[in-house]
């Protein structure tokens, strides 16, 4: 909730901060405002802030809570969250805070464990995809004729392609697959859009001024492409690597909730897979689908914010709302 | 417009765009076909697994097994099994359904089709209007002050995808709605019409239909409408200091004439193309809709194939969903030069 807040009150200053812009083009060299960096926006840190906090807690959550419960059957059935009472009237413990599911499974220790495999997945699948698109998209705008014709196509196709439908046909044909197996399959659909957006982007600076200088300057392609032209693109780069985590989650997410995925370790979605399959939604086990939901929920939520942020680093004509 | 157009779409352009859905078709139906192959699991021990499964000692179980190949073609040459499925698939046969054996897979896809389709369509324009019309909203500065804090905070919903929309949605307007009214209204926990209604083109099984695709359709345009309008959000504001916006104002054109005819008429347009990228994951979202809401179509047919390791019924699926996404975007890449007149000028057609 405090992120609608934030939204709001993102609002509330626009004609104030248009009338402070007057100001400091006036007093040009005046003295520096905190948000006049633009890597400071509300949205981007109030975003970082919460994944970081989601990722500590599954970090230090391991140190603190026994992740052993996670196993079938360690725990009493269909305990509700401390505070609450069951349909059979039966309260919370203290014990397992957060309930448990219909196998005996402790809720908390599933989401400490569950939370770091699905962003995980995430990041991985992401920095993969991004890695492919960097290199796809420099040798497209940089070679171009034929090796630009190949990759425009290629890439053209696969962004097109559902990434969920080709997965499910693989693991439904390979059965169970590992956290990092699944990464890598899901990276082989995160590669289209950086590489679309790096080839764009190479195709027009390539024109511009200080990288025609460097050229005729005698830098050599490598110097132009990492040191000339990287630079401009790390907004850009970043808004699309978390644009790219948050598809990977989905997927991931999707994959997990029809039944595939890694069988055995604990990921959000699998939670979430198991709950819908017995029947917790009819059955009013809230807290069983519903607390890996609102993670999840908030997860994405926070990605949305960076990426938001990110969005007005790179364009600032978006700063003005 | 309708003069302009008759000189035609560059022919090149359809000719790109043709070549980029056919390769998309083939390279789908191509790894549809590999991969099961690179998997160590023989797809007729798995069917005769389940057989066995569900009917405790089969008879004469290699003489089944080795039926079975031969129906599927894998005692054949690779590339043979190749061609032969290219074939098949392009014909829409996907061979015969293992679950209900013996319907054929395409029989299983026709009847959940049209289902999928219907929602679909209907979400995606419902989606598309509100969305850009809200963008549009954020920007115009006419625009009454609660819209522009009440439609960012509604941006929070975009972050969560469809699949978790869904069952929240089912939670509050099924479940607890009919605790709360107790009993007198809610809406359908599954289904996509009543069991007791039979199919037709009567009032009451189009009530019926209306009443159980609400919450599905709901769940989709409620987490899906902030693409459009983020997207619409920043072609606006780049819009919005165009010159020829500015003169439209110094006219003294009425500020809606303004908005509709010289602002959103071309900030939309990039949004058509948006279309093209997001798709794919829209298609994927809705399937896993149709899951959680056991809705009658592809997604319920593929989340039970899955259950019952169906293979025939998970490619044909899969496949066909994805020719449906690559059609598409087909469909949407030939309307495009008909509302930018600035392709047909150019033969070029990079956008």
């Amino acid at each position: 909730m405090a992120d609608t807040t934030q939204q709001g009150s993102n609002l509330g200053p626009t004609t104030d901060s248009e009338a402070a812009g007057v100001v400091d083009t006036s007093t040009a060299s005046g003295k520096f405002n905190r948000f006049d960096n633009p890597w400071l926006n509300p949205k981007l840190l109030w975003g970082v802030g919460i994944l970081l906090f989601i990722i500590l807690m599954g970090m230090i959550g391991q140190f603190l809570w026994n992740t052993e419960l996670v196993f079938t059957g360690s725990t009493p059935l269909r305990l509700p969250p401390v505070g609450f009472e069951n349909l059979r009237g039966t309260p919370g413990v203290a014990d397992y805070p957060l309930g448990t599911d219909g196998a005996g499974r402790d809720l908390l220790a599933l989401l400490i464990v569950g939370t770091p495999n699905t962003l995980m997945i995430g990041a991985v699948a992401s920095l993969i995809g991004m890695s492919t698109g960097i290199f796809l998209g420099f040798s497209a705008g940089f070679i171009g004729g034929r090796v630009d014709d190949v990759i425009r196509i290629l890439s053209d196709v696969m962004i097109t392609m559902p990434p969920l439908l080709i997965l499910v046909v693989f693991q439904a044909a390979f059965g169970d697959v590992s956290l990092i197996m699944m990464a890598v399959l899901i990276a082989g659909f995160m590669w289209q859009s950086p590489t679309r957006l790096i080839r764009a982007q190479v195709l027009s600076m390539r024109e511009s001024g200080y990288v025609k200088m460097a050229q005729l300057s005698g830098a050599s392609t490598m110097h132009i492409m990492f040191r000339e032209m990287m630079p401009n693109l790390v907004p850009y780069l970043f808004g699309s690597f978390i644009a790219n985590v948050t598809t990977a989650i989905v997927t991931a997410v999707g994959l997990e909730v029809l039944g595939l995925g890694p069988q055995r370790i604990p990921t959000l979605g699998r939670v979430i897979y198991d709950a819908i399959n017995s029947g917790a939604l009819i059955q009013n086990l809230w807290w069983w689908w519903g607390l890996p939901t609102a993670l999840l929920a908030i997860m994405f939520i926070a990605l949305l914010l960076v990426n938001l942020g990110l969005d007005e680093v790179s364009n600032p004509r978006l700063r003005k709302l | 417009m309708s003069g302009a157009a008759s000189s035609g779409i560059p022919r090149e352009y359809i000719l790109n765009r043709l070549i980029t859905f056919v390769i998309t078709v083939w390279l789908a139906a191509t790894l549809i076909w590999i991969i099961p192959r690179l998997s160590p699991v023989d797809p007729a021990e798995v069917m005769l697994g389940r057989m066995a499964a569900g009917g405790a000692f089969v008879e004469g179980a290699d003489q089944i097994l080795e039926q079975l190949r031969e129906r599927f073609g894998l005692n054949e040459p690779l590339w043979m099994q190749y061609l032969l499925y290219l074939r098949s698939i392009i014909t829409f046969d996907f061979g015969l359904s293992a679950a209900s054996f013996p319907t054929p897979v395409a029989a299983l896809i026709w009847q959940a089709l049209p289902w999928t389709l219907g929602l679909m369509l209907l979400s995606v324009i419902i989606t598309f209007i509100i969305g850009n019309a809200l963008g549009a909203f954020m920007v115009w500065e006419r625009t009454p002050r609660v819209w522009k804090v009440v439609i960012p905070s509604l941006m929070i919903f975009t972050a969560i995808p469809p699949i978790l929309s869904g069952l929240l949605l089912l939670y509050l307007l099924s479940i607890k709605m009919r605790q709360w009214t107790g009993g007198d209204f809610f809406f359908p926990l599954t289904g996509s019409y009543g069991l007791n209604v039979e199919p037709g083109f009567t009032l009451e099984f189009v009530n019926s239909v209306i009443y159980h695709g609400t919450l599905p359709a709901l769940s989709i345009i409620l987490v899906t409408f902030g693409f459009w309008t983020l997207g619409m959000r920043g072609l606006m504001i780049t819009v919005q200091g165009e010159d020829y916006v500015n003169l439209a104002k110094a006219k003294g054109l009425r500020p809606r004439y303004v908005l509709y005819k010289y602002m959103v008429r071309n900030a939309i347009l990039p949004q058509v193309t948006a279309f093209a990228l997001k798709i794919g994951l829209l298609v994927s979202g809705q399937i896993l809709v149709e899951r959680i809401f056991s809705y009658n179509g592809m997604g319920k047919l593929l989340y039970d194939a899955i259950l019952d390791q169906d293979f025939a019924v998970i490619q044909g699926v899969s496949f066909i969903i994805i020719l449906m996404t690559a059609a598409s975007v087909f469909i949407v890449d030939l309307i495009y030069p008909l509302i930018d007149p600035r392709i047909r000028q150019s033969t070029q057609g990079a956008a």
